[in-house]
């Protein structure tokens, strides 16, 4: 038998019993990332390719969510902080070795980005629109004559910050649920696949919406086989990792996650959609929003329960 | 020079002295500590062991708290103290959740705080306050590199372990078995 225990009534707040510091805001800013990455890549992607005509959902309707992803995401961020009025500090420094400081970075990079894309479609909403200032007019034609490259930038900038936001978890050793490097790709992944869903709902096209009902699936299942070897992983790992697989295989995060995050989130948007490709006729919202439900949860469940998985000593 | 700190397993009673010492010394804010005391029984009565561990911030020299911080808040000063600039910590949690000892918190005014080794006494030749206090002298500070001092002392003649070395932090607390 052993038994252990602080005697000395150490009970820091948000510490102890279990560590909880980050709370709501984090894996909602790790959603939003995720949301604004994958819609941004599609942007990019079909930009380069010039399919823009083709997949104007995906071009030009979905991105106007990535900035206010964006917005909505730097908010919780901010509120996530304890000492806020240093949050500048980020930005005094590089730190390699930091995932933090790489998603810090990349933020200030593609925030800017996708106000700048949406601000060049904006007549598609708004077929009237004027600039106030004729140097806007000018700015509008320069990035419309470079408009690949600034694609490209889409496309690398919104990969780094959709795996960022796994890895963000992944550094922590101390923490053995988020110590799996596949966390990274899982997340991006994820992030893809709601990007791909919101432009399932904003497309304008059947063909579009078939075409990325198609890629959405791909994702999923990808997804499906992400988290199959996360637990296979842990479960040939150490001790601690066989502990935190344990909390979704018959531990508290058992049905959470096998139920909103697998079942309801992967599985049966998955045959919805495989439905819809065979010519069945399902409202393409439904496995979208299902896809949107299951990102949302996959990062409040990891998060939630990477902070209680930890090391015995 | 390194500093380190041995804890003697054996001698410590648990009191408890060296947390209140802490807490005042550092003005640690309520309802908050930088250093605790574990208390470890094994075995089934009658053949029962009992370890007492006064622990705090190992000052790992591979610190993963200072490795994820995003702004160099977290640093490694000389001696191998761990400390946290608080003027540059956003209170982003990244340290508190890097951490595999839980030796960090969020101090109520916003920065992450921990165990600093008394770095404002020691720097004088003076030992930490939970050191100085301790009533049963089951704590040894001092540099690990002076085979003087009395750390490295008990370190070469003791039987020691540290806490969770597998997880790669290299923690500079030895605790004597």
């Amino acid at each position: 038998m052993k038994e252990e225990l602080i005697i000395s009534g150490r009970m820091n707040p948000n510490i102890d019993p279990v560590l909880h510091i980050w709370h709501w805001q984090i894996p909602l800013y790790l959603f939003l990332g995720g949301l604004a990455a994958g819609i941004l890549f599609f942007a990019g992607l079909y930009t380069i390719l010039g399919k823009g005509d083709k997949y104007r959902g995906a071009v030009v309707y979905a991105p106007f969510v990535a900035p206010l992803a964006l917005v909505l995401g730097l908010i919780a961020l901010f509120l996530d902080l304890k000492h806020q009025l240093y949050f500048w500090r980020l930005y005094t420094t590089i730190k390699l070795e930091s995932p933090m400081s790489w998603g810090a970075w990349t933020l200030i990079a593609i925030t800017p980005l996708s106000f700048l894309w949406a601000a060049l479609n904006i007549r598609e909403i708004f077929p009237q629109w004027k600039w106030k200032f004729t140097f806007l007019d000018t700015l509008e034609e320069f990035f419309r004559r470079h408009i690949i490259p600034l694609a490209w930038a889409l496309v690398v900038l919104s990969v780094i910050l959709g795996i960022y936001t796994g890895i963000l978890f992944s550094a922590f050793n101390a923490r053995p649920l988020w110590n799996t490097s596949i966390l990274g790709p899982l997340f991006l992944t994820s992030g893809l696949s709601t990007g791909a869903a919101t432009i399932i709902i904003l497309a304008r096209s059947h063909k579009e919406r078939m075409m990325f009902s198609r890629i959405d699936l791909g994702l999923i299942i990808v997804e499906l086989f992400f988290i199959v070897h996360m637990f296979m992983g842990f479960l040939a790992s150490t001790q601690v990792q066989i502990d935190a697989a344990a909390l979704f295989l018959g531990g508290p995060y058992t049905a959470p996650f096998w139920v909103l995050v697998v079942g309801m989130g992967l599985v049966l948007p998955a045959i919805l959609e495989a439905m819809e490709l065979a010519k069945f006729r399902v409202p393409a919202i439904i496995p979208a929003s299902l896809v949107i439900f299951g990102g949302i949860m996959l990062r409040f469940i990891i998060a939630n329960a990477g902070q209680v998985s930890r090391w015995l000593y | 020079m390194r500093y380190a700190m041995a804890v003697d397993t054996a001698k410590c009673v648990g009191c408890s002295d060296c947390v209140v010492a802490c807490q005042t010394e550092n003005d640690v804010p309520h309802g908050f500590a930088r250093d605790w005391v574990v208390e470890v029984n094994f075995g089934t009565y009658p053949e029962l062991k009992t370890e007492i561990r006064s622990e705090r911030c190992n000052h790992c020299d591979n610190a993963p708290c200072v490795r994820c911080c995003p702004t160099g808040a977290s640093k490694i000063v000389e001696g191998g103290i761990v400390l946290v600039e608080h003027d540059k910590c956003i209170g982003c949690g990244a340290c508190i959740t890097s951490c595999p000892y839980d030796a960090r918190f969020s101090h109520p005014d916003g920065y992450a705080d921990k165990c600093t080794f008394c770095e404002h006494r020691v720097k004088h030749g003076d030992d930490p306050a939970c050191v100085a206090v301790c009533p049963t002298k089951c704590l040894y500070f001092g540099d690990i590199d002076d085979p003087g001092s009395d750390v490295s002392g008990v370190i070469r003649t003791r039987e020691y372990k540290t806490l969770i070395p597998e997880a790669g932090t290299q923690p500079q607390i030895y605790f004597l078995t």
